[in-house]
């Protein structure tokens, strides 16, 4: 069987999978690319970034300020180089995107605005209204269409990738509408597919974001890195996690605990509200353990007021909060994954031929904590950046043959049919294996960890995964099964889930997002390193640490 | 005993169903859920073999349009306090239905692509150049325009693509609308072809659905009778300022 071959095979629809397409097509009109995701592309995660993109476009900016508030925020544990890289390129693709269409807000003269945010010295963090993911998002997605040569294959799960000779040739996957099996070969593939928040019960993420492009990678024997690192958000929405826009603390929101206090004055007392998200989350959970939260329904939570900031619409009037008259209630909540596939500047990863970008790559820029708006702007330079990589490596590549093809997707549909629709045996039900993960991940790898917590998060996984096992599939139909997606994204998941704690686990220091009670300091001497975790078939992550990249900034006390 | 409501699905699945059908289930009531709550917990709790779309749960990504008591909605945004005394989630109309709630889009991406949904200019500027100026008052002529999430319902709630699946619709036309406007664009006469064509701007019979329907505040109807406005006026002035000339 022949199966269709393209140059550059993007692997998820959202910012960095659309902008590596759009730079694969501008780097070499002739090549074919194509982008697979399990949605349609604008329905894509980054869809739902509020806040903005930071880049250093003003005058009174430079890029030594954004990099050094990069490194500081990251817990200097950000690769430099990649720092200092990220934040010079970061303009030049807020004013491409700009002349694609996207509607920045801008200030009076014509120029393109920016706003205050947590962690950023200066204002540098550019806007479209309150929706600046979903701009960027449809900017990048209409742009596209105008290349004939970027094809799509829209909700069409990706279930491995096909590894021969030790490159990545290509993926199996599942359409979802017609349930069947197939493959596509591919001279290069990109793993766009944004984070996986969806581990947690308490998120920010969307229903899609479950870590698919990060398994895939680590399956294929591609090491993930600082997978502890994981981002609470101070101010989600305590019963739907749905949350509210850093920018509501950059423009002036305060955050008020039982007392009517401001409680970040003996937390971040030169930065307040406008301190970063690892040290707002741990002080609002302080606060808490003090009894100095609001108690509700939901469990505890502060006050976000606004009142006095005139704003009116925070599109929360269909949440039942009048922002004008009430402060709104948040707790913290899983927002963002600063672990993820490792890769190097240009989004290579160490399996030749493989390459990743955005939310699921995990290239130096964050390293233990990212700041609030360089997420969207290192969708846009990282994924230009694999894009092009890839579309040169695909230029020299040679094509590979449909043979070894076509025995790994017999291989793989066997696999998928067997495990899931086959079996008759099972008796799990899906959706209590995967809220048990999500809550237990809640409660042992949240905004504070501690060994006894991890270790039975660890039992805990090794018990879900025996679970899931024996699953049982109620739905045996091939149209359009999201049961069967469902199943395959909870196996992703909980793979993860078992990187992420004994990485957690592993790093026996406080730092960023991860905050150990048994170890609460930093310890530079063991830890100034990225945490890389490889799959073992069979048996445990093995984890090892490297050092990382110190270019200017010596590591300093993360005072703010 | 809790209180719970009654959600009546329309059910369909090719595989083994020869017509849709209906399927009622009794969900837990809670007065700060939305209907989008009821059909998680359905599939959750009562029937994994219901199919449906779904992601962000903030009315952002258009991803869980459903007809709700026969009105499309968003349904992580309708509010379950609103359908207090039971409701009906059906696909969306006027689409081909894939299976259960899950219908086909395929021809919205297809009318989306032909009104080029871009910036087209003749002269690109450098980007060292920085950015082409914008002031927030321009910004404000094509902002609603530019609101749409492609959520689809307005081509449900549209009785002219229910009658006429080639028309060019609702959302497409406000999108290509949003470009015309744009100050940096200068698109307007290669988009011209497929708006005034026959399946575009003048199928629409002005009942204004559209509008109504939509999530977001943008208003297609009056994106339409905008363009049918230009387009008359681009037709007279270029009859009467070149009569011989500017041919295409």
């Amino acid at each position: 069987m022949e199966f269709p071959l393209y140059d550059v095979l993007i692997v998820g629809g959202g910012g960095a999978g659309l902008r590596a397409a759009i730079a694969a097509a501008e780097t070499d009109p002739g090549l074919k690319i194509l982008i697979v995701s399990k949605v349609y592309p604008m329905r894509s995660h980054t869809v739902s970034a509020e806040g903005g993109a930071a880049a250093a476009l003003r005058p009174e900016d430079s890029w030594e300020n954004h990099a050094f508030d990069t490194v500081k925020g990251s817990d200097y544990i950000s690769d430099q180089f990649v720092v200092e890289t990220f934040v010079r390129e970061a303009p030049v693709e807020l004013i491409q995107l700009e002349h694609w269409g996207c509607p920045w807000s801008r200030d009076p003269d014509g120029k393109i605005s920016a706003r205050p945010f947590g962690g950023m010295t200066t204002w540098r963090t550019c806007f479209a209204a309150d929706k600046t993911g979903f701009h960027m998002l449809h900017t990048l997605f209409q742009t596209s269409l105008k290349y004939d040569r970027i094809e799509r294959l829209d909700e069409t799960f990706v279930t491995s990738l096909l590894v021969e000779d030790g490159r990545c040739v290509g993926i199996a996957a599942l359409n979802q509408r017609s349930g069947v099996m197939s493959a596509v070969r591919a001279k290069t593939v990109i793993l766009t597919t944004g984070g996986n928040g969806r581990i947690y019960a308490f998120s920010t993420n969307g229903n899609i974001c479950t870590g698919d492009g990060m398994a895939l990678a680590y399956r294929a024997g591609v090491p993930l890195k600082d997978m502890e690192m994981v981002q609470f958000h101070p101010t989600g929405l305590p019963s739907t996690g749905i949350l509210i826009t850093e920018a509501v603390r950059g423009e002036g929101g305060y955050l008020t605990n039982n007392k009517g206090e401001r409680f970040l004055k003996d937390y971040v007392p030169s930065k307040m509200e406008l301190g970063p998200r690892d040290i707002i989350s741990r002080a609002m959970v302080t606060e808490f353990e003090a009894g100095r939260g609001f108690a509700g329904p939901y469990g505890n939570y502060m006050h976000l007021d606004v009142r006095h900031l005139f704003m009116r619409e925070l599109g929360l009037d269909y949440v039942g909060i009048d922002i004008v008259h009430d402060p709104i209630p948040v707790r913290p909540v899983e927002h963002y994954m600063m672990g993820g596939i490792d890769c190097d500047i240009t989004g290579a990863t160490s399996l030749p031929g493989l390459f990743t970008a955005g939310e699921c790559a995990n290239v130096g820029l964050n390293g233990a904590n990212r700041l609030g708006s360089n997420s969207l702007s290192e969708c846009l330079v990282f994924g230009a950046a694999a894009g092009r990589a890839a579309a040169h490596q695909a230029q020299e590549a040679k094509a590979p043959t449909s043979n070894p093809v076509d025995a790994l997707l017999k291989d793989e549909t066997r696999r998928v049919e067997k495990k899931y629709l086959e079996s008759r045996q099972g008796t799990e039900k899906l959706a209590e294996i995967r809220v048990e993960m999500q809550r237990s991940m809640d409660e042992h790898v949240g905004v504070f960890r501690t060994a006894e917590g991890l270790k039975e998060e660890e039992k805990l996984i090794a018990g879900f995964r025996q679970r899931f096992a024996r699953l049982k599939i109620e739905d045996r139909s091939h149209v359009f099964n999201t049961e069967l997606t469902a199943a395959l994204e909870l196996d992703y998941m909980l793979e993860l889930a078992e990187v992420m704690t004994a990485s957690a686990i592993n790093r026996k220091e406080s730092r960023g997002a991860h905050a150990r009670r048994d170890f609460p300091k930093r310890n530079d001497e063991h830890y100034l390193a990225n945490q890389i975790a490889t799959h073992v078939p069979g048996g445990k992550p093995k984890l090892e640490f490297r050092p990382v990249r110190i270019t200017h900034w010596q590591p300093q006390a993360r005072t703010y | 005993m809790a209180e719970t409501v009654e959600v009546t699905v329309q059910r369909y699945n090719p595989e083994t169903d020869s017509a849709p059908r209906l399927q009622t289930y009794e969900v837990p009531y809670k007065d700060d859920w939305v209907v989008l709550d009821a059909i998680l917990y359905i599939k959750d709790h009562l029937d994994a073999t219901l199919s449906y779309r779904w992601s962000c749960r903030m009315g952002i990504c258009g991803s869980c349009g459903m007809n709700v008591d026969g009105h499309p909605k968003l349904t992580c945004s309708a509010h379950l306090r609103e359908y207090r005394r039971g409701f009906t989630v059906e696909p969306l109309s006027n689409f081909p239905v894939i299976r259960d709630l899950v219908v086909d889009i395929d021809d919205f991406m297809a009318k989306l692509k032909s009104v080029k949904p871009w910036i087209v200019r003749e002269l690109e500027q450098p980007l060292g150049d920085g950015e082409y100026l914008q002031s927030n008052n321009q910004i404000d002529h094509y902002r609603q325009f530019s609101q749409c999430i492609n959520c689809m319902l307005c081509y449900a709630a549209c009785p002219v693509y229910g009658m006429e699946p080639e028309f060019l619709g609702p959302a497409a036309i406000a999108l290509a609308r949003r470009y015309n406007l744009d100050s940096r664009d200068e698109g307007t006469v290669e988009r011209v072809n497929v708006l005034a064509a026959s399946e575009g701007i003048w199928e629409c019979s002005c009942i204004g659905e559209c509008s109504v329907a939509c999530p977001k505040g943008v208003d297609p109807a009056k994106a339409i009778q905008q363009t049918k406005f230009d387009t008359v006026n681009g037709a007279i002035m270029s009859t009467m300022l070149m009569p011989f000339g500017n041919r295409r």
